[in-house]
């Protein structure tokens, strides 16, 4: 992957910084009219989310990174790894616990995630925004609570624990918002 | 920026024959022109033309000049040239000529800058005053930022008093360390290792300061620090400061003008400073403009100068900004 110099680097260029590969937020150039030319450089680290500001010389050029995002369906995890398939080669990818982070919570055969791939190798997985799972497990709620009073927690089928209104009962569909892992609402298959 | 870039917009990649400024913004863009002839014309500055393509251009090893290459004919050897960053040598050599007060609305061309508020090709508004200091000529810059901006009077204040006010830092004793940690605690993280406090004292400026400076009137800042002088004469107190000051409005810097250095022992001294500066920096030296010193040498009259970006100005004018 060839490298960039610091005045080529747009919003939403891959680079590696630190060894990780990251996303360019925004690149201001700054130069006063007498004095040296910085780049003040916001990116993502891909790995982890983290957003960081960092001032460079304008002279610098930085390694270029091999990132794709995919389309990939869920297949299965067998306890160690979790399958997924891209959607458009039906290539298959085998992702560990690290990768997975929260995602793990939220997956449910077939559906449908992001996939980022560094050097074709899987780094991040991201679960659609708002997924719909069975509760296998909560309290009896108490008819009539319709506004909710703090709630209560339950169990999803996919392994993750959320705060639901107590009127949610075992076995009802609920639809979550996968960013912040808060109930949403009621659902329908 | 609202130029039509050379080679570099997206738009020319796809063959979008179309300007990117619209025809409105032109309009807007003469108004401001017109704007700046007159009032120099009232205050009878006579507008000069001066050569974009020399044979030497500046040494400042933080501006880069465009080379161009000449040639007198098909086969001889293309002669070096660079297209100016500025034209303040050629304009001095008027002035050592007895011009008196002259103004020039030209092109500038800076190899490498382009940004938000950037463009390799830039258009510049330069003007010298006989018999001002830097001070009357503050005055006259923001006389004229009223005229065509509409602004209140402006803010002034000294660069000691800026870094003293904005950061609490004073500039005269501060050490390496101490601007480090204040660029630490406004989260500035620099990947290279800076070795000089000049370079601190410039990104706390453009990163802490600039950003919310003259917002509801322009900010002059001037007295720099003496290792800043550039082209500017140097007051001699204690700690001596330079005769130079900067104009800011809406986060944005305007201007740069200078108390004219009249000493071309001292001028050469600075180029060949400069040109050492260069080579540490693994940066080409630059041919020096042996005319531009001998037109000191013969006699520049006491004069302050200003160089004024007019694409910012006609950003500002129109109150379009495109960040």
């Amino acid at each position: 992957m060839s490298s960039f110099g610091m005045n080529e680097i747009r919003g939403g260029v891959k680079l590696i910084i630190d060894g990780d590969p990251c996303v360019v937020v925004d690149n201001i150039y700054v130069k006063p009219g007498k004095g040296q030319a910085f780049n003040r450089l916001r990116y993502r680290n891909l790995k982890n989310g983290r957003v960081i500001e960092r001032t460079y010389k304008s002279g610098e050029s930085i390694q270029g990174a091999d990132v794709v995002e995919v389309d990939a369906q869920y297949l299965y995890g067998d306890g160690n790894e979790w399958h997924f398939m891209v959607t458009e080669t039906y290539e298959q990818f085998a992702v560990h616990e690290t990768e997975m982070a929260d995602a793990k919570l939220w997956l449910k055969e077939q559906c449908e995630c992001k996939l980022t791939l560094w050097n074709g190798a899987p780094i991040l997985i991201v679960p659609p925004t708002f997924v719909v799972l069975a509760i296998v497990e909560t309290d009896p709620g108490l008819k009539g609570d319709t506004a909710g009073s703090g709630g209560k927690p339950a169990k999803l089928e996919s392994g993750a624990v959320v705060r639901v209104p107590l009127f949610i009962q075992n076995g009802e569909l609920i639809k979550v918002d996968t960013r912040t892992g808060e109930y949403v609402s009621r659902a329908k298959e | 920026m609202i130029h039509v870039l050379v080679n570099m917009s997206p738009a020319q990649k796809n063959n979008n024959w179309q300007p990117s400024a619209a025809i409105s913004e032109l309009q807007n863009r003469a108004t401001t022109i017109n704007g700046i002839r007159a009032f120099f014309a009232e205050r009878n500055v006579l507008e000069v033309e001066t050569p974009l393509m020399c044979r030497t251009s500046v040494t400042d090893p933080f501006i880069e000049s465009i080379p161009a290459h000449y040639q007198a004919h098909p086969e001889q050897k293309p002669q070096q040239c660079y297209l100016q960053t500025s034209p303040e040598y050629a304009m001095k050599r008027l002035l050592a000529a007895g011009s008196g007060s002259i103004f020039q609305i030209c092109k500038a061309f800076r190899q490498g800058e382009i940004g938000h508020h950037h463009n390799p090709e830039f258009t510049m508004l330069e003007w010298y005053r006989t018999d001002f200091n830097h001070l009357q000529l503050m005055d006259e810059v923001d006389a004229l930022l009223q005229r065509l901006l509409q602004t209140s009077p402006a803010d002034k204040i000294s660069y000691q008093s800026l870094f003293q006010t904005k950061l609490g830092i004073n500039i005269h004793e501060a050490t390496l360390k101490t601007l480090q940690q204040c660029a630490v605690a406004h989260g500035i993280n620099v990947q290279e290792e800076i070795t000089d406090c000049d370079t601190w004292l410039t990104l706390l400026l453009t990163h802490c300061i600039e950003p919310e400076l003259g917002m509801d009137r322009p900010c002059f800042i001037y007295n720099f620090p003496a290792s800043q002088a550039a082209l500017a004469r140097i007051n001699h107190g204690t700690p001596p400061t330079a005769a130079r000051f900067e104009v800011y409005y809406q986060g944005m810097e305007l201007a740069n003008g200078f108390h004219e250095l009249q000493s071309a022992d001292e001028q050469r001294e600075r180029f060949e400073k400069n040109n050492l500066a260069r080579e540490a920096l693994k940066l080409k030296t630059m041919p020096i403009d042996q005319l531009f010193l001998s037109g000191l040498a013969a006699g520049l009259p006491d004069c302050s100068g200003v160089a004024l970006g007019v694409d910012r100005l006609v950003m500002l004018a129109s109150h379009t900004r495109c960040d």
